[in-house]
């Protein structure tokens, strides 16, 4: 694990000279992670107030908290590997990460969390303003706040896992927009991202407990607002752990077989 | 030395299979049913060794399987069949103090990070190569003052030249110390200072590290200046591995003779002599079978009013050219007595 410090260091060191470099392109990523929630927090809000300053068991003030945290998380999980990979095969950059003696996957790792770091600074103030604009109010339990640590660490590896090993369809076929455009949709659906799961038909409840999206984001939103019972916390960490497990040996699994494919056709 | 070759290759071979099929549109239906493929030879039962320290120029046509080799050697392909170690590893099996112990350079990829100064590449280099800071220092200096970076070192990739980006692409390759070097044209695009500059870089760092290198090039000169020993592989075969100076012998036994007329050519007839290769104003060339060289030259003498002869080896261009325009020929093909410590 030590051994790794100074290889991430010089990996965070790297991407955020890369991203001052790219500053504008950055801005613009960050401003799709701030405007989908935001979007979403504008319609559900406005659709509250309509029924009388609620929807199920959700108020507008709720509403409003639900899509800031939603924001927060997303931003911390997100990841935009699934695009990457294509370009890095058809470019023959991943060559020359393959000559490296560590497992590419890091140098990924290390772009995301500098990304994420760097861009704290905007989201920050960008969350504080929103909640202010919208009034938002919000009493977390101590106990769920010291627990969205662990659990936002664990949504995001195992995003990350996932869908880097999505990413690696790439080495069968370059054509992968169609893929990454439902796998999207798919996550829209089941993570929570475009309403709150328990305003969702319970069968699609269902099938959101059985697939790993809600883990990703919707568990960490409702830990972060502590809408959970120990309990909940417990079965979703668990959950988590399963997921991430599950990732990171499909991730294995896949890289082997990925790599054997692209040494067959020529790097 | 002998005993241990550091690079040890066995009828190593690669196949590709590749997709195929008529042109049109009835033909790209059908091959959604029915693929059509056909396996390619790219390497094709090849074997050498190469001992610690030797510098091996691995010379080919285009399409002759060099850079699939180099590939496999380095670790990103997998062979279709035969042995291969490098240093004691099977590189496709990408052990990390195998890939920490070796270096591949190619001429259009780049391990450059395009936006930001080279000196950042190299400090990211240290860290992912984890190369000691009493290691990493007089090592950036060394390849600062052979390669005459000084100047560049604190300029984006993007705002080199392309030589430039090619010393500083070499520099950084070199960073780790590697003990081998897989060159695929490294002085491919730049001009003949550029190519100096590199070629004695390679010779020096060869002799400062003892690092064994195998390298490609389409320049002949890289290949005269570097490299004692040749192989020379086609359509995937090997043809030759021997030393530079025996390739002519044993493929083009001829020499080059020129001569110089004191009074003009007026339609006498050459071709008796030998092949005419160029005739200007007074002066002919000619290609004479290598053992017919002294009589030739004698009657040429005795026969016409010479103002001038010379008799040279053909340019080894020629020579690489007359191998690659015949089939592979098994009687030409490998010279065993190089290939040491099987």
């Amino acid at each position: 694990m030590f051994a790794y410090y100074p290889i991430y260091r010089g990996y965070f060191r790297t991407s955020l000279m890369l991203m001052f470099q790219y500053r504008i392109a950055m801005l613009i990523w960050l401003l799709g992670g701030i405007i989908e929630p935001l979007m979403y927090l504008v319609i559900w809000r406005t659709v509250s107030l309509q029924q009388g300053g609620s929807v199920g068991s959700y108020s507008t003030n709720d509403f409003v908290v639900y899509f800031i945290a939603m924001m927060m998380v997303s931003h911390g999980t997100f990841t935009w590997i699934m695009w990457e990979y294509v370009y890095r095969i058809r470019m023959g950059q991943f060559s020359v990460m393959l000559l490296k003696p560590i497992h590419p996957i890091h140098s990924d790792i290390a772009d995301n969390i500098g990304y994420k770091f760097l861009t704290l600074t905007v989201m920050g103030p960008t969350v504080l303003l929103l909640a202010w604009f919208f009034d938002a109010s919000w009493q977390p339990a101590f106990w769920t706040l010291a627990a969205f640590v662990p659990v936002l660490i664990l949504a995001f590896l195992m995003r990350f896992y996932w869908e880097w090993s999505l990413a690696m369809v790439a080495f069968w076929t370059l054509r992968i927009d169609a893929m990454n455009q439902a796998y999207i949709v798919v996550t829209l659906f089941f993570s929570g991202k475009l309403a709150p799961l328990t305003l969702f038909p319970e069968i699609v409840q269902r099938a959101a407990d059985l697939l790993p999206f809600r883990w990703m984001l919707y568990f960490p939103v409702e830990v972060l607002l502590g809408r959970v019972t120990p309990r909940d916390l417990l079965i979703g960490l668990g959950a988590q752990l399963f997921w991430l497990l599950a990732g990171y040996l499909v991730m294995q699994l896949i890289y082997r077989a990925g790599i054997k494919r692209y040494a067959a056709f020529g790097a | 030395m002998e005993q241990n070759p550091v690079i040890h290759i066995d009828r190593l071979t690669k196949v590709y299979t590749v997709n195929e099929r008529d042109a049109g549109l009835i033909a790209a239906m059908r091959s959604l049913v029915k693929r059509k493929t056909r396996d390619v030879n790219a390497v094709d039962a090849i074997s050498f060794s190469v001992a610690e320290g030797e510098i091996v120029g691995f010379l080919g046509p285009n399409g002759a399987g060099k850079t699939t080799t180099l590939k496999m050697l380095s670790g990103l392909l997998h062979p279709t069949g035969g042995r291969a170690t490098v240093l004691g590893y099977r590189p496709w099996e990408r052990n990390r103090d195998y890939l920490r112990r070796m270096t591949l350079v190619m001429g259009q990829r780049n391990q450059l990070l395009w936006d930001i100064p080279v000196v950042d590449t190299f400090e990211l280099h240290r860290a992912v190569y984890r190369i000691p800071e009493a290691q990493y220092r007089p090592a950036v200096e060394e390849l600062t003052e052979l390669l005459e970076l000084e100047s560049l070192l604190q300029k984006p990739t993007r705002n080199l030249s392309l030589g430039e980006r090619m010393k500083c692409e070499i520099a950084t390759a070199l960073l780790h110390r590697p003990s081998v070097l897989f060159l695929d044209e490294p002085t491919i695009g730049l001009d003949v200072t550029m190519q100096r500059r590199i070629r004695r870089f390679i010779t020096d760092y060869n002799q400062r590290t003892g690092a064994t290198v195998l390298l490609t090039s389409h320049y002949m000169a890289d290949v005269e200046a570097l490299c004692k020993r040749v192989i020379v592989i086609h359509h995937g075969k090997l043809l030759y591995d021997g030393e530079l100076t025996g390739l002519a012998d044993r493929v083009a036994p001829f020499k080059t003779v020129e001569v110089k007329l004191q009074n003009g050519l007026n339609d006498r007839p050459l071709a008796q002599y030998g092949e005419l290769i160029a005739q200007s104003e007074g002066r002919i060339t000619l290609r004479i079978p290598k053992d017919d060289t002294a009589s030739v030259t004698g009657r040429l003498l005795a026969e016409l009013d010479v103002a001038d002869l010379t008799v040279q080896d053909p340019p080894i261009e020629d020579v690489i050219e007359h191998v690659f325009s015949q089939s592979p020929d098994p009687s030409v093909a490998p010279d065993s007595q190089h290939a040491n410590g099987d």
